[in-house]
């Protein structure tokens, strides 16, 4: 009797979706996959950045702890788990030790919905979708749960109960909520294209007609500022400013919990790499061939685009990196500025443009593949990129001196701490 | 009833609070007028917001040694700046009057530390005008040579924490190792990198070794190009300007009346440099330009220095091109020890030695202030002889102190991030300060 074979026996044609009791067995096998592969390249993303930084300082970097300084992040572990861990006596203890863990999370999470090659064709099981969870809402789910990490960065500045650890803490919700908004706005440009937003059906787009930073090459811009500040990179550190705020939000974090920052920190340079590459790099597209995103899947199509995916990733990996050495830091006021008055009013100037070009040419009924159709997108992001870069130069975007406060302000302040001094006796 | 927080009432001190664990008990004035530890029972943040108070060093990674900065804030704009100094307190110039001229010159290495050869020479011209000597040719070659090496050096290390305080680290790490190159330089010279005590009364320690020169020469080929590549990482980059520009602005006239001197005058448009106003050792002679500011703020204390680095190569490729033969130090026994094989088979040279040794060089009763142009400004040394071998006052001008002294005026109004930035702008070594 047919209908009695149970479920995760039944023989699957390669080509089509798997048995409901195959995808939660191979997604939870990809989950575990997926996750090993990730935290390895979160330790070694730490290790890449300090021999980038000592390429460009020119120096060596750590090449000591095994061939090429290879084992260093196990080492790095090691001596961080054996460390001691201090608690100060006026800290939160619940948040304390909760913080770096909120601050960790979320950049694992988002990564279980961003497809990293092209579906995996597994005999006698189906296709395979190449990312940890395909959910239909899958960028919303990004920009959800993307928001949580500012929590942890929040929570540990403030139960520390320490005010350069408060002010960075304070710093960082502020610059996270500016320029999620910067960054969801920025994206909403690619689901307007897409018409969808599954990040695969993103990525099916881009092969079919040409990547998103050809399209909408502000939006990329746009991303890419936001997604630094995200992660809380230079030129955007401002929440641990070292020689600013000592240390910042984890001032008083040591041990693992302290190591923990960090490690949430390269967590979401490789998540917002992954997005980056995702949302206007194609995903694990080879550009200027349509084998890969054709059926019949097969093994070496998965893993060429496998290949072809870490391949931009890391390049966007190195770029924070690069960023991070060769530039300086933002000051508060500036950071926010950049931030609502200029990448969100542009975002929206984006969104209205890319909207209306949109309609125009569907209106006039051009091919969303033609090259008319990349064409006309293209020539509308030259014009903006030649308005911003040039137009707008940098010394009048960040403008330099608007932290200086008018005299008489400063004036009254110091009268009203005056008056109320208690030295003087009158103010208790 | 609602208080503000003040400098006065945060500063007081931390005590224990009823549960055992520390808490900040405020000063507060007692009737009598006398202030009494305890926490006032108004004590609440009111409607217009609590002003923080945060302290800022003397362990801060930005404040450049033990500056303490007492910052009261109103969220993150500084209203009231307090800065406080003695952290480093060593009593150079007390000491000073217990040592012998040639004595004194590894205190000095100690009270400005990045700029060690400037000092020695500084403080043997003092003692040479003193003792009425005037120093051979050579001498006074090398002692140039030393004094913009140590300018540079010293420029090499502001450039390189203030890139670090403004958040870029790189430069930093490419101006260390051409300090490096320097400190080479002073080690094949005299021995020593850091305290090099290079000087002596009517000459210098040591005469340069064989190849010296080529080191030298080599330097100033290859310092530019470090110099261009940081000029290319950081003078334009909008973030830089950004952080700069406006930042810290002194007018000539208060740069004037809060005594500033050096690339701190100089970036607020006063042109006067003790090189070309004062000429000391023979800079008259030397073709080089003196950079001058316009706008007094950070940027342009950025700019000037950076120029005064590429001026003092200038200076060292002449002084490389004129530097003559013949002896360093001056042919006076009365100050200068003997050769040693001389002091063992000589009678007169052995009285030198001993005499030199053991009692010191006398100067004439009398006083004299030299001052130099140092990296961070007008040094002055300042010495009183009374014809013993040891001067019964010496005194030091600290630039780095003056300067310090408008840090209050220039963050007052800016951000906790421009008190950092114009910090580094100032310069300061607190050993100079603190002495």
């Amino acid at each position: 009797m047919m209908h009695s074979v149970p479920l995760l026996l039944q023989v699957a044609d390669p080509q089509l979706p798997p048995s409901p009791g195959m995808f939660v067995l191979f997604g939870l096998i990809k989950a575990g996959v997926a996750f090993g592969i990730y935290m390895l390249c979160v330790a070694y993303t730490t290790l890449l950045e300090r021999r980038v930084a000592g390429w460009i300082q020119d120096r060596i970097g750590p090449n000591r702890v095994g061939p090429q300084g290879l084992l260093q992040p196990i080492a790095d572990g090691v001596k961080n788990f054996m460390k001691e861990e201090a608690l100060p006596a006026t800290a939160n203890k619940a948040l304390f030790v909760m913080a770096p863990a909120i601050a960790f999370v979320p950049a694992m999470i988002t990564w279980a919905v961003i497809p990293f090659a092209a579906p995996l064709p597994i005999p006698g099981v189906g296709l395979i979708s190449m990312a940890v969870a395909d959910l239909p809402i899958g960028f919303l789910f990004i920009l959800a749960i993307s928001s949580l990490g500012v929590y942890g960065l929040t929570i540990a500045g403030w139960s520390s109960n320490n005010k350069y650890a408060l002010l960075g803490g304070l710093r960082a919700s502020a610059q996270m909520i500016s320029y999620e908004i910067a960054m969801g706005m920025s994206t909403v440009c690619v689901l307007l294209l897409a018409g969808n937003v599954n990040l695969n059906e993103i990525v099916a787009q881009q092969q079919g007609q040409a990547w998103n930073v050809v399209l909408l090459t502000m939006a990329f811009f746009i991303f890419a500022v936001s997604a630094l500040a995200e992660t809380n990179r230079v030129p955007f550190d401002l929440p641990e400013s070292e020689s600013e705020l000592v240390a910042g939000y984890h001032a008083e974090y040591s041990s693992m919990r302290y190591s923990m920052f960090p490690l949430a920190e390269y967590a979401n340079i490789i998540t917002s790499s992954g997005l980056m590459v995702t949302l206007f790099f194609g995903g694990w597209d080879i550009p200027f061939t349509q084998w890969d995103n054709a059926a019949p899947h097969s093994v070496v199509k998965t893993l060429v685009t496998l290949g072809a995916y870490f391949a931009k990733v890391f390049f966007f990996v190195f770029a924070f990196i690069w960023i991070r050495w060769t530039v300086p830091r933002f000051r508060y006021d500036q950071l926010m500025s950049l931030g609502w008055k200029l990448l969100l009013p542009m975002a929206l100037l984006y969104i209205t443009a890319v909207a209306s070009l949109a309609l125009a040419l569907d209106f006039a009924g051009v091919v969303r593949t033609s090259m008319a159709y990349t064409g006309a997108f293209l020539a509308m992001n030259v014009v903006f990129v030649v308005l911003v870069f040039w137009v707008l130069d940098r010394g009048r975007i960040v403008s330099p001196a608007y932290s200086r406060i008018e005299r008489e302000r400063l004036a009254k302040m110091r009268l009203g701490a005056e008056r109320s001094d208690l030295l003087t006796g009158k103010g208790a | 009833m609602a208080t503000k927080r003040t400098v006065e009432v945060e500063l007081s001190t931390t005590g224990i609070g009823p549960d055992g664990k520390p808490q900040r008990i405020p000063l507060v004035a007692g009737g009598d007028g006398g202030v009494a530890l305890q926490a006032p029972p108004g004590i609440e943040p009111d409607l217009e917001g609590e002003h923080m108070l945060i302290n800022i060093g003397p362990q801060h990674p930005a404040t450049h040694g033990v500056l303490r900065l007492v910052l009261e804030l109103d969220g993150e704009t500084v209203v009231r700046c307090i800065p406080h100094i003695g952290y480093l307190h060593c009593g150079f110039e007390k000491i000073g009057e217990y040592r012998q001229y040639n004595q004194i010159i590894p205190w000095t290495d100690r009270d400005d530390y990045l700029n060690c050869v400037g000092n020695n020479i500084a403080f043997a011209l003092g003692a040479e005008k003193l003792f009425g000597i005037e120093v051979t040719p050579r001498c006074t070659v090398l002692r140039v040579i030393g004094m913009e090496l140590s300018r540079i050096i010293s420029h090499l290390v502001w450039m390189g924490t203030t890139c670090i305080d403004i958040g870029a680290y790189t430069p930093f790490l490419w101006s260390f190792q051409e300090r490096e190159n320097v400190y080479n330089l002073f080690e094949g010279w005299v021995g020593a990198r850091l305290t090099t005590s290079a000087s002596r009364v009517g000459g210098m320690a040591a005469d340069i070794p064989d190849g010296w020169l080529d080191g030298l020469k080599a330097f100033v080929r290859t310092f530019p190009k470090t110099l261009d590549e940081c000029d290319r990482v950081v003078t334009k980059n909008g973030i830089w300007v950004g952080r700069t520009v406006g930042i810290g602005v002194m007018s000539p006239e208060e740069a004037i009346n809060y005594g500033l001197s050096g690339p701190m005058l100089r970036a607020s448009g006063v042109d006067y440099d003790v090189r070309k106003d004062f000429p000391y050792l023979d800079y008259e002679t030397y073709d080089f330009e003196v950079p001058v500011g316009v706008h007094g703020d950070v940027y342009d204390r950025y700019l000037v220095r950076m120029e005064e680095m590429r001026q003092s190569v200038r200076i060292l490729e002449q002084a490389i091109a004129r530097l003559p033969d013949g002896p360093v130090n001056v042919d006076d026994p009365r100050v200068i020890l003997p050769p040693k094989h001389k002091a063992t088979s000589e009678m007169e040279s052995m009285i030198h030695h001993f005499k030199n040794v053991m009692e010191g060089p006398r100067p004439a009763p009398g006083e004299a202030y030299v001052a130099v142009e140092a990296p961070k400004g007008e040094k002055g040394y300042y010495m009183v002889s009374d014809g013993s071998a040891k001067p019964v006052r010496w005194r030091i001008r600290p630039p780095s102190y003056v300067n310090l002294s408008a840090i209050p005026k220039m963050v007052e109004g800016h951000l906790l991030s421009d008190v950092i930035a114009i910090n580094a702008s100032i310069d300061i070594v607190m050993g100079e300060i603190d002495r």
